[in-house]
């Protein structure tokens, strides 16, 4: 946890990068709607390396959320190339994203998504399961994990029982019990008050200098500004991609 | 492996919140499964109680007995073949039975001759009509397969000389004799008195058409006093000493009778071997066919109750549409989406078969109470078939909708409201 840099303007550090995680080299992708053909990506290349914490903004239909689900390993592209970890995920078939998914990425959705008739041990629990670990395991970490992030007291709690930033701080947790190489969040303040988006923000600040990946999706320039850097779209192409300044 | 099996237990756990989540609805979708199992395995339990009821009757006939007759048990198309073939006679009974007496080792052990017919037995007031009287010789006990109620058979001397005397059917001694005994009792058959030495215990009727406990026994010698013995009248039984080797004793008993009424080598036999095995398959393809109907139309509400489970699993994918969204994000594969949701499905046909058995079973128990004629049996087999059964129904109905949820693209999914 050792950092040698100085703080910026704000008194954040900026942790140094690591390896390539994610290579996205001119990548288009078309949709089909009705007769007509939408280019939502028009050829995005963009490098992502780990400890990097990165913002992705573009007003509705540039082609954000397009590139986020690209991200996600929940799409593939038309044409291009997607590494992920130096893997061609680019045409993968749907079973070997999933575990891609499962392994390599932590979501963070906007809505939450939690299941909402299990508890939140066994919300952040079922990453686990889908990686095969053994129930000991499993509860351990999801304990764990759900303690770090603050719900130590409420993991027997359902989501109708806890609080939206409860419910987004137990969908963190999930996000990173199976040690991803990077957390996607989807606009994870749009459904909370701003005071709570401030805390779920300081939690992602806490997450980063802890050493993880993370790229926020968002509209809202006050949240992109928690980054590092920003990626800025417009009509499937990258407008702008540099530090925050 | 293991891993399957963690997803099996959570998608275990996740249907059963499910169905606890949605009581009302589930119970619906179960109270169809409910009545297919139930209309299934009440006829499951039907058929079987028939095969008993069948296999009872035909025990009666006797495992070990080979009727000696004009005709066969099965349809003939060239029935003036057989309407013209020679009585057989009380004569030839008694010559069988000494070629059967003299051949070493045969298979065959006695002959008793039966003549028949339909006749009213009174006892002063008291008249029963319909009964079948029977008259053979005093080796008939040696056939015989059921116990006397009280009494005794008529002996050989008794036989031969055509002595007055009987033995009644339980039903007949019941109605002519109600709470006291028969013995020693006198009743009239065609005008004339016959005292009764025996009453034969109950046996119950022959596939419900005509009860062998409506039967009038006496010396065949008195029988033929009074009634005569008419063309035809008059058939064999014969006792074989083996009943595992039916068949070879069947070809003796050919052998001798052809030999009792004189037939030349080439001409076909003039009288007709009998046995319960011919019934059996004369009867089997009947008997399977009311089965297959049976079953085929009390499957149909089986497989109104499947399409039950189909739609409600229909409905449970759709309103999960964005929960399978997000278990795909975090890694969720298609097997484990198709597994989740036809374990839900297999679930509420599991609990639907068991409530239905339950059902079943209760049924079962009360027809065996009230109604104990009834041969119903309900078997450990019936139960393994219809939960097996139960687990197809689910898998097959649950298997369309939970196979669509299993290929869901996961951005549309996730983007569903």
């Amino acid at each position: 946890m050792s950092t040698s840099l100085a703080p910026d303007f704000a008194g954040r550090i900026t942790r140094p990068v690591g390896p390539l995680v994610i290579d996205i080299a001119g990548v288009t992708k078309l949709y089909k709607m009705g007769t007509e053909i939408i280019h939502a990506l028009r050829g995005v290349s963009v490098e992502i390396r780990r400890n990097e914490y990165l913002a992705i903004m573009g007003p509705s239909g540039s082609g954000k959320s397009t590139l986020m689900n690209m991200l996600g390993c929940l799409d593939t592209p038309t044409a291009g190339r997607y590494e992920f970890t130096g893997k061609n995920v680019a045409h993968m078939e749907d079973d070997e994203l999933a575990d891609i998914r499962n392994r390599e990425i932590g979501f963070v959705f906007q809505t939450f998504n939690l299941l909402p008739r299990s508890t939140a041990l066994a919300n952040v629990e079922l990453p686990l399961i889908y990686a095969g670990l053994p129930p000991s395991v499993r509860l351990e970490r999801a304990a764990q994990t759900l303690h770090n992030v603050g719900l130590g007291e409420r993991m027997m709690h359902k989501p109708n029982e806890l609080s939206g930033g409860q419910r987004q701080r137990v969908a963190i947790a999930r996000a990173l019990v199976n040690n991803p190489s990077i957390i996607l969040a989807d606009e994870p303040t749009g459904n909370l008050d701003s005071k709570t988006g401030v805390e779920i923000m300081a939690l992602f600040e806490q997450l980063y200098e802890q050493g993880n990946t993370i790229i926020v999706v968002t509209h809202e320039e006050d949240i992109a500004r928690h980054a590092r850097r920003i990626v800025r779209l417009r009509d499937g192409l990258i407008e702008s991609d540099g530090p925050v300044v | 492996m293991t891993r399957l099996l963690y997803e099996l237990t959570e998608s275990f756990r996740i249907a059963f919140a499910q169905i606890r989540a949605n009581k009302m609805r589930s119970a619906l979708t179960a109270l169809g499964v409910i009545i297919g199992i139930v209309a299934v395995t009440l006829m499951g339990t039907a058929i079987r109680g028939i095969d008993i009821g069948f296999e009872r009757s035909l025990a009666m006939l006797g495992d070990d007995v080979l009727y000696v007759q004009k005709w066969p048990w099965h349809n003939v198309e060239d029935w003036w073949n057989y309407q013209n073939r020679p009585p057989l006679l009380i004569d030839q009974c008694e010559e069988l039975n000494r070629i059967i007496a003299a051949t070493p080792n045969s298979l065959l052990e006695v002959a008793v001759p039966m003549a028949q017919r339909g006749s009213a037995v009174k006892v002063g007031e008291n008249q029963v009509s319909g009964v079948a009287i029977f008259g053979t010789t005093a080796q008939y006990s040696r056939l015989m397969s059921v116990d006397f109620q009280e009494g005794r058979f008529f002996n050989e001397t008794e036989s031969t000389s055509g002595r007055q005397v009987c033995v009644l059917g339980a039903d007949v001694g019941e109605a002519l004799f109600p709470s006291r005994s028969a013995l020693d009792q006198t009743v009239l058959i065609k005008g004339q008195p016959f005292t009764v030495i025996g009453v034969l215990a109950k046996q119950g009727s022959f596939l419900g058409l005509f009860s062998f406990d409506a039967q009038v026994l006496m010396p065949i010698n008195a029988f033929r006093k009074y009634y005569g013995i008419r063309n035809g009248g008059t058939s064999l039984r014969v006792k074989v000493t083996d009943k595992t080797r039916l068949i070879e004793a069947s070809d003796e008993l050919i052998g001798a009778m052809r030999r009792v009424r004189g037939q030349l080598p080439g001409d076909r036999d003039n009288f007709s071997i009998n046995q319960q095995q011919a019934f059996k398959e004369q009867l089997d393809p009947v008997k399977s066919m009311i089965a297959l109907a049976g079953l085929f139309i009390t499957g149909l509400s089986l497989f109104v109750g499947a399409i039950g489970i189909m739609n409600i699993t229909f409905v449970s994918v759709k309103e999960r549409t964005k929960e399978i969204g997000t278990r795909k994000a975090l890694g969720a594969r298609r097997r484990t989406i198709l597994l989740q949701f036809l374990i839900e499905a297999v679930s509420i046909c599991l609990i639907g078969g068991f409530v239905g058995l339950s059902f079943t079973y209760t049924i079962c128990l009360i027809l065996e109470h009230n109604v104990p004629s009834l041969p119903v049996e309900f078997s450990a087999n019936l139960v393994v078939v219809s939960m097996a059964v139960s687990v197809i129904t689910g898998i097959l109905s649950g298997f369309m909708p939970a196979w669509g949820a299993s290929r869901l693209d996961p951005v549309v999914a996730l983007r569903y409201e």
